[in-house]
């Protein structure tokens, strides 16, 4: 495949990968941020629709992830990037708390946010700003960490899980 | 509580998965959001149209539904604009500095044993449901 066919087979089928993933979103209710605080919300009438989105997803992306290991390279890319870190670290834990707390205030996460710029509502483009600012502050702030005290060795080697 | 449907929430779910084991399968990339997101304005030029492709197909959804005639309808949001901003920062401060969101670790992450995936699935879910407890039922407050 030449490098013209395989950047746009790359884009069509990753478009296609979205579309799939905002279909499952739509259809499950996901989108709707009621839904999803009805989940968390485990004092008031609790909505399990978020617990089994979640054992479908892990049911069928753990069978085709074996699948994907057993194959080993994808079809469009060189090689698989498995996310490489392994250890449950203090950037893992405060991340993981800040982006719950987000969460549980207006009950979108990343996909649904972005799912719903749809809407062209504008509370939601307000959030989706407001969190592409975030990852521009994280990624900015780490960059000077970075500089202040260099990693060592592989480190800093592709260490994103998702 | 709107109403629970536990066939259209497994098979939402099970394209889910499908998605991201196709992503895998064809780019070889993790299916996560935000991280996708994040790789869009990290300064690096290339490596940049699958995930943009990637996003423009998860917006596209509702707009196909649309236009087959259901109702597009704006997600219930908070009346303040700022509780609305400063959730924004923090899902998109802590969904990098943990490394994943709710795809990334949730999904991907859960479903390949990730031990780093699976703590942070459950701290950003008993966090979220901590303080729906405070916001709604005044928990702790």
């Amino acid at each position: 495949m030449g490098w013209g066919a395989r950047v746009v087979s790359t884009a069509i089928a990753s478009f296609i990968c979205g579309l799939i993933f905002g279909f499952g979103l739509l259809i499950s209710g996901m989108t709707d941020p009621v839904k999803v605080l009805g989940f968390l919300d485990i004092l008031g009438p609790w909505d399990p629709t978020l617990g089994f989105v979640m054992v479908g997803a892990l049911a069928v992306s753990a069978a085709g992830f074996a699948v994907a290991k057993r194959r080993g390279a994808p079809v469009l890319a060189s090689q698989c990037l498995w996310p490489a870190r392994r250890s449950v670290d203090a950037s893992l834990v405060a991340g993981s708390i800040l982006f719950g707390i987000g969460w549980g205030l207006v009950g979108l996460c990343p996909g649904p946010a972005i799912e719903n710029l749809a809407t062209l509502s504008p509370r939601v483009v307000l959030f989706v700003v407001a969190m592409a600012l975030g990852m521009m502050l994280q990624e900015a702030w780490q960059r000077l960490a970075r500089a202040a005290r260099p990693p060592v060795g592989a480190a800093i080697a592709e260490a994103v899980d998702g | 509580m709107t109403q629970f449907d536990p066939t259209l929430a497994l098979l939402g779910g099970a394209l889910i998965g499908l998605a991201s084991s196709l992503l895998m399968l064809l780019l070889g990339r993790i299916a996560g959001i935000s991280g996708i997101l994040a790789g869009c304005f990290d300064g690096v030029g290339r490596d940049k149209g699958w995930r943009i492709a990637f996003i423009a197909g998860l917006i596209a959804p509702p707009l196909i539904g649309s236009a087959a005639g259901f109702r597009l309808l704006p997600p219930q949001m908070p009346a303040s604009w700022m509780l609305i901003a400063v959730a924004g920062l923090l899902v998109g401060f802590g969904t990098r500095l943990g490394g994943g969101c709710t795809s990334g670790h949730g999904v991907c992450g859960i479903a390949r044993l990730s031990t780093r995936s699976i703590a942070a699935t459950m701290i950003f879910m008993i966090t979220a449901m901590i303080v729906v407890a405070i916001m709604r039922h005044g928990v702790g407050g």
